[in-house]
């Protein structure tokens, strides 16, 4: 078993990139689990997602507590929140950021992967430049960094998942699957 | 065609809504239920649904379209949650006591005060004597199965009783994972053509419908409609073995997890049962002889079944996701408890309300209660008999 939690902010797309991914996995005849922390949802808060990932049926209804990966689709939430909090030692923390994973050394006893899934999102015109909708390119470098899926499944789920601009999406998905900083 | 989809709980409720595309939806949204409104308010904005489609001003009034949906001679469903069961409260008792074989979706949701989006099943079970019959999901798939089998045993002319499905707030309605949604076309044949029984659109055959009915007969015609919710175990029985011979899925009134040779065994009711069978997995690696018993049918309450299955237990511990305050336990246990007074042999039995306003329960949790139970087999003595599960005190 597998378990990733995503860090987002409301108005993101983070739970939506659960989904996309957790699509994705499904293709590949994976058994997953994605559900979203709700609490008082605003526009700009922390919010999180999960998913559970298992070669077979996943029973287990209870919340992650210590995830094998995060995922930061919002950088600013490096310096807002403890985003290592239950994170299993050798897990890897992939952050949406222009910056070389060697800058994150504050992360020691943890593995840094970057995708600047903004830059590719305001490259293919994803949501606006101030908020751009940033989750189907993080998924991109997710899904390469960790090897979770071919990138053709991830494209199909998008394909069929992401109702608006599903080709920019795609694009997006790839070009950060094609240039994801790998773990260092 | 069947093909397997990511869906999570409401959107798959939708789903089955839309397969069965029954002659009036009347629904009010909710959290954590608004998705399946908006989903099937969706699906009659574009076409997929021929449903009369009526979203009112409260739940008080969505049920009480229901009601007279139904009255009139259709195929009726609704969906809700806590506040908005709650606000439906005399609406249920009429829908029961008229025998119109409403269907609702119910995510279950915590209660107010405080106000709390969460799941637990403090709401379903505040209409516990509502007259309905009551059905809990572990998972989306069971949902699905539950909400389509609804129909059939509420509409059986000896049941004729309304039927709620329960799947757990946030937990199920909103977590996505693998459900087979199965082929349109077969849906529809395991439902059939929807039968009216005295319609009011029937002209030809006036009737009246909720007249006034004092000392003389009210005792009698409840006697009657009890009688309705009697008949069904035999129809809910019917309807899962059903089911699984045409879709593989069979279904009781409850499911047994590795209990074959089990000393000990917890009883617990929708999402946590899943969690629980990991935990009982672990516990058996351990060397631990105990199983799950996950009640499915709470109304009616299948008493003999579960007393049978039990009584040969050492020790068992009963878990609730709601309180009954000032009553003797919480109500799965009451009913369980109660189940097995006339064995002569039965289980020693505790109590423990966990998850409200939707606290987590995880494998440590229910390993906590194994080992607690294991004293209990190993001595034979019960120390407290009701308690709480991760609760701070």
């Amino acid at each position: 078993m597998v378990e990733i939690r995503f860090h987002g902010r409301g108005g993101q797309g983070t739970v939506v990139a659960s989904k996309v991914l957790a699509d994705a996995l499904a293709k590949e005849g994976n058994y997953v689990q994605a559900y979203p922390e709700f609490g008082v949802e605003r526009r700009g808060a922390p919010v999180f997602a999960f998913i559970r990932i298992d070669d077979k049926p996943i029973y287990d209804k209870s919340r992650i507590y210590e995830p094998d990966h995060v995922v930061v689709v919002d950088p600013t939430l490096v310096e807002a929140i403890d985003v290592t909090e239950g994170l299993k030692d050798g897990g890897v923390i992939i952050i949406n950021s222009d910056k070389k994973p060697e800058e994150f050394k504050i992360y020691k006893i943890f593995r840094v992967a970057t995708v600047n899934a903004t830059g590719i999102a305001v490259k293919h015109k994803l949501g606006t430049l101030v908020a751009p909708i940033v989750n189907t390119a993080i998924v991109g470098g997710v899904v390469k960094i960790l090897n979770l899926t071919k990138l053709e499944s991830l494209l199909a789920a998008i394909k069929e998942g992401v109702p608006l601009k599903p080709e920019a999406n795609m694009a997006a998905a790839k070009e950060a699957y094609e240039k994801a900083e790998k773990v260092l | 065609m069947k093909a397997v989809k990511i869906l999570n709980g409401n959107q798959t409720i939708a789903e089955a809504a839309r397969q069965i595309n029954p002659d009036v939806v009347a629904a009010y949204p909710i959290t954590p239920s608004t998705a399946i409104v908006e989903t099937i308010a969706q699906f009659k904005a574009d076409g997929m649904i021929s449903s009369e489609f009526v979203c009112p001003e409260s739940e008080h009034s969505a049920m009480s379209v229901c009601i007279g949906a139904a009255a009139a001679g259709g195929r009726v469903m609704t969906a809700t949650s806590s506040q908005g069961l709650a606000l439906m409260w005399e609406m249920l008792y009429i829908a029961a006591g008229l025998r119109l074989p409403v269907v609702a979706a119910i995510v279950n949701r915590a209660l107010s005060a405080p106000i709390n989006i969460h799941g637990d099943h403090s709401d379903t079970m505040g209409a516990r004597d509502s007259g309905w019959i009551q059905i809990y999901s572990e998972n989306c798939q069971e949902a699905y199965d539950n909400f389509i089998q609804a129909f059939r045993i509420g509409e059986h002319l000896d049941v004729r009783t309304p039927v709620l499905v329960g799947l757990d707030g946030f937990i199920i309605s909103h977590s996505a994972e693998p459900v087979l949604i199965e082929d349109d076309r077969e849906v529809r044949s395991f439902i059939g053509e929807f039968k009216p029984v005295f319609p009011l659109l029937d002209t030809s055959r006036k009737i009246t419908v909720g007249p006034i009915d004092f000392t003389d007969y009210y005792f009698e015609h409840k006697r009657s409609q009890i009688e309705g919710i009697e008949n069904s175990p035999r129809v809910i029985e019917e309807v899962g073995r059903e089911y699984g011979q045409k879709f593989g899925r069979f279904y009781g009134f409850f499911e047994e997890y590795r209990m074959d040779d089990a000393e000990t065994a917890i009883v617990v009711m929708s999402s946590a049962a899943g969690t629980g069978k990991d935990a009982i997995d672990e516990l058996r690696s351990e060397g631990l002889r105990i199983g799950l018993l996950k009640p499915r049918v709470f109304r009616p309450f299948p008493h003999e079944k579960i007393a049978e299955a039990l009584k040969k237990i050492k020790a068992v511990a009963v878990l609730d996701r709601a309180s009954s305050p000032g009553a003797f336990g919480a109500p799965l246990f009451t009913e369980i408890r109660s189940a097995l007074y006339d064995y002569g042999q039965r289980p020693k039995i505790v109590n423990y309300v966990y998850g409200l306003g939707g606290r987590d329960i995880n494998v440590e949790h229910f390993k906590e209660v194994a080992a607690k139970l294991q004293k209990i087999a190993e001595t034979g003595k019960v120390e407290e008999m009701l308690g709480y599960l991760n609760l701070r005190e």
